[in-house]
């Protein structure tokens, strides 16, 4: 155990005792050591542990808001009890947060008296020589005979002068201490010395930059944003919160109107799809989103984002989160001018691409319409008579389209998901449900609307300039993460002073000279500091490496 | 296509289940030596009485002394068996049979694991079966690296007992075909953090294998202390198996524990902070508490505990054996119950 955890068993001592009459400043102080003691370190850690737990069963807001939902569905009875101890945000709650604050709070009272310790302990001289060696556990002692023509002090002062050379040159702290005989106390020599502070300067790197982790953490989620938004081939992105995104979740200390100045242009997006008949048939990868970044003042550049390689731009970060198709679809009305035309966004719902989208046309006709359409990259018939695709490229594209007319109830200016068109309110004419065909259209194919209410032509894309029939839109995520960078930098330090913490052994040496008669008693001794299995290897090696270089090699070692 | 006859994968299938197959007869092997261990050690336990008893008729010295004397070298002699270089270890047939099929067990697992990387084209850890195939392997390559330092054998029937029942029951219930990659996965972090998360798995085995003897020899160093001086004392009450007495002290194992535990701390750690970057290039976020980043994170903090709690007053001992095997026990519990049954953004299992 170190110095400072030895410290601390001491505080635990002597707080276990009860003391009379503490006052406000008493408790205060006796609180603090409660707190900034091991064994309460000990306990929050192991509170912090179980409290993560209840975040990996329960779903969170944060990772995963459908499953919330779809929690509260299948539980309307549990969930308020759930939220009301917000199971939903664990690592944000307040308990999850009290634990972690009084962790690192804990930690600080601990690493900082530590500090100071340590700095004077690395500036103090090793201590002085044990009087005796034999106590300690790691102790070997051998006898040289002193060489003709010496006496036998100075033959103890030269072994000790190299003993520290020798010391010294294997990274050890130094230090003689040397007693001339005296009446009858005998002359002494020896030299103590200690190395492995890195050990514990590893140990504070490492808590501090556990503090680093965490205050990088805290202040760059302030600074930091994410946004999301749809791209659709051809088309193109102005990073402005106002136009670009489809949603934008800025941190408090963002300066939303000071977004850098870029826009992006979906040249391409590219894919490969296992074929049919191998393993793994239709896995969907390779994907590629192409870009024309253009910004001000520069030229225009390509630029790609892939999964696993996001896209910088001005210290934002573009993800590839999502992709599917974008029928481009054309509504006329009965006298046949134009009422819509499109890209429409449709999302996948399987892993063959069978995609959901909706179209809302509130202006150009007599009511309202909404067609909600599904979109088969290759269409196959099922069993039942529905449709499914069976793959997820355009082998055979199919486009099938329920209309519904009346009220999209979008007059009250609520906003309303563009994905889901709310029915209750519309009267349905073609679809399953009313046994009238839905319209089926292939790319190209224009379909007549029912009553007599104009047309719906499904576009082929290839006539637009796009690489395929059917054009494609990805969904990307922009990041910005100021503390990201830091947060690396931290958790490397941490790692390097576990290193040293864990690995460097810290030990003291002492090899001592005492003349006797004609002979020179040499004694050497460890001791470890901290977890050192190594400890009596390191002795054996000092007693055999400095007796090989003496003038008079010592008869063999005794151990004990 | 696939060519008729075996493929590369076939082959690779056949080969992890020779080596299952091998690795149950190591543990057989490893078992046997285990009991034999007993009798040796009931035997040496004979003659020492016998001696103590001679001694006891000359000398003044007591009984109590002469046990104490007696457990202390017992247990000097165990230790030094422990650190003993490699070729003066005890001749433990039965233990020399088991690592003979340990290491041939390890050949066959090996070769089923380059094969099944071969057929894949990728390393083979990619999914639940692979991860189980590669972390096995680690287990045992790290087991019979450590043989070189430290005699360990009596661990040798828990290593070889746990890989052929994880590796087994991998083939058995998450044996997939291979497949291509899925994008996410195609980035050099699947190459350096699942293997130093799988590295750190193996070093957290031993180490809790260690916690648990650790804890039957603590169990049993009390009985024999309790039982000085009473009647029991020939023949104390039944406190864990017998082979006990032939492995090194509760502290020698529990330092030895600690040794392994905190090498697969480092390890885990990297693992954690190569996963963020991972995280951060492939989601866009360097932490987001996904049931599996909450999993690593909980092991974190366990080991974390233990290695505080050794340094803790009144922890050090059994109650911190008892972290390193609930760590060892959530490590366990993340790779089989999170990755088959918890959902979150690392559905890399290969399972449906
Ligand atoms: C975020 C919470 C903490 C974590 C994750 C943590 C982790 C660790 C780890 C991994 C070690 C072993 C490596 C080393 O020696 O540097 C360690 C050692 C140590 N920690 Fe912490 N610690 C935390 C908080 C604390 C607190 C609050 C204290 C003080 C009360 C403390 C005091 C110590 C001491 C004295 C050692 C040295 C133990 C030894 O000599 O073996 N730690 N800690």
């Amino acid at each position: 155990m170190d110095d400072a955890g030895a410290g601390d068993d001491e505080r635990d001592a002597r707080t276990g005792i009860a003391q009379p009459r503490l006052g406000l400043v008493g408790w205060l102080r006796w609180g603090w050591r409660q707190l900034t003691s091991m064994r309460t370190a000990l306990v929050l850690l192991l509170l912090l542990a179980i409290a993560a737990i209840p975040g990996s069963i329960v779903p969170q807001r944060s990772a995963d808001p459908n499953g919330v939902t779809q929690w509260r569905t299948d539980n309307p009875d549990l969930f308020p009890i759930l939220d009301g101890l917000q199971l939903f945000d664990v690592y944000t709650s307040v308990w999850f947060s009290a634990i972690y604050l009084l962790l690192f709070l804990s930690l600080i009272g601990c690493v900082i008296p530590r500090t100071t310790h340590h700095w004077r302990a690395m500036r103090a001289r090793p201590p002085r020589t044990p009087v005796r060696l034999s106590r300690l556990d790691d102790h070997i002692e051998t006898v040289m005979p002193v060489p003709g023509g010496a006496t036998a002090a100075d033959a103890a002062r030269e072994a000790v002068a190299s003993a520290e050379a020798h010391l010294r040159k294997a990274g050890y702290r130094v230090e003689r201490y040397d007693s001339e005989a005296k009446g009858r106390v005998p002359a002494s020599f020896s030299v103590s010395a200690e190395r492995g502070y890195l050990r514990e300067t590893g140990n504070l790197v490492f808590h501090g930059a556990l503090v680093g982790v965490l205050i990088s953490v805290g202040i760059g989620g302030g600074l930091t944003y994410t946004g999301q938004t749809v791209i659709v081939e051809g088309d193109s992105f102005v990073n402005s919160v106002g136009i670009g995104y489809t949603s934008f979740n800025p941190g408090r200390f963002v300066d939303v109107d000071g977004l850098p100045p870029y826009a992006l242009t979906l040249d391409r997006f590219d894919v490969s799809y296992v074929p049919a008949g191998q393993a793994g048939q239709g896995q969907a990868g390779d994907f590629a989103a192409h870009l024309t970044v253009a910004e001000p003042g520069r030229a225009d550049r390509d630029g790609v984002v892939r999964v696993n390689h996001p896209l910088d731009i001005e210290g934002d970060r573009i993800y590839l989160m999502g992709n599917g198709y974008a029928p481009t679809i054309t509504v006329r009305n009965a006298d046949g001018d134009v009422v819509f035309r499109e890209d429409v966004a449709f999302l996948p719902q399987s892993s063959t691409m069978t995609s959901l989208g909706v179209v809302k046309i509130p202006d150009g006709l007599p009511q309202q319409m909404g067609l909600v359409g599904f979109f088969y990259p290759t269409v196959t018939p099922t069993h039942s008579g529905a449709l499914s695709s069976m793959y997820p490229d355009l082998v055979k594209p199919l486009l099938t389209l329920d209309v519904y007319v009346g009220d999209l109830g979008i007059n009250d200016g609520t906003p309303r998901n563009v994905y889901a068109l709310d029915t209750s309110e519309m009267t349905q004419l073609t679809g399953r449900q009313i046994d009238v065909d839905s319209l089926e259209l292939e790319p190209g194919q224009t379909a007549e609307l029912p009553d007599g209410l104009g047309t719906v032509t499904f576009e082929n894309a290839q006539n637009d300039g796009a690489p395929g029939v059917v054009k494609r839109y990805v969904s990307l995520s922009v990041h910005r993460d100021v503390g990201a960078p830091f947060v690396l930098a931290f958790a490397i330090l941490a790692l390097a002073g576990l290193l040293a913490a864990l690995f460097v052994p810290r030990r003291r040496m002492w090899v001592k000279a005492t003349p006797d008669g004609a002979d020179v008693r040499l004694e050497y001794a460890g001791l470890a500091r901290g977890e050192d299995p190594a400890i009596a290897t390191a002795v054996a090696d000092l007693a055999r490496a400095h007796g090989a270089s003496l003038p008079a090699p010592p008869d063999d070692a005794k151990v004990d | 296509m696939p060519a008729p006859g075996l493929s590369l994968e076939d082959v690779s299938f056949l080969l992890v289940w020779t080596a299952v197959a091998i690795y149950a007869l190591a543990f057989i092997a490893y078992a046997i030596d285990l009991a034999r261990r007993s009798d040796l050690a009931v035997k040496a336990k004979d003659a020492a009485r016998d001696r103590e008893l001679v001694a006891a008729g000359g000398a003044a010295v007591t009984a109590e002394t002469a046990r104490y004397t007696d457990v202390r070298a017992q247990e000097a002699a165990a230790l030094a068996d422990l650190e003993a270089p490699l070729g003066q270890r005890k001749r433990y047939l039965w233990a020399r049979i088991g690592t003979s099929l340990t290491v041939l067990g390890f050949l066959f697992h090996v070769g089923g694991d380059v094969l099944r990387g071969i057929a894949a084209g990728r390393v083979p850890w990619a999914n639940n079966y692979e991860f189980a195939l590669t972390g096995t392997m680690l287990i045992v390559a790290v087991f019979l690296v450590v043989l070189f330092r430290y005699d360990l054998r009596f661990l040798g029937s828990f290593i070889t007992g746990l890989v052929a029942v994880f590796l087994g029951g991998a083939a058995l219930a998450f044996h997939v075909d291979v497949t291509p990659l899925a994008d996410p996965l195609k980035s050099v972090w699947l190459v350096i953090h699942v293997f130093v998360a799988s590295l750190s798995t193996a070093f957290f085995a031993l180490a809790f294998a260690l916690s648990v003897l650790q804890l039957l020899q603590h169990r049993r160093e009390w009985a024999a202390l309790a039982a000085v001086g009473t009647d029991e004392e020939g023949a104390p009450r039944r406190s864990g198996p017998s082979f006990l007495r032939t492995l090194p002290s509760a502290e020698a194992l529990e330092s030895l524990a600690y040794r392994f535990a905190i090498i697969g701390f480092i390890f885990w750690t990297f693992t954690l902070i190569a996963g963020s970057i991972w995280a951060n290039d492939a989601w866009g976020r360097y932490w987001g508490f996904d049931t599996k980043e909450v999993w690593t994170f909980v092991i974190w903090v366990l080991y974390a505990g233990y290695i505080h709690a050794r340094a803790t007053r009144g922890w050090r001992g059994a109650r911190s054996a008892w972290l390193s095997i609930v760590g060892f026990s959530a490590v366990i519990f993340n790779f089989v119950v999170v990755n088959m049954f918890f959902k979150g953004l690392h559905a890399y299992s290969g399972l449906s």
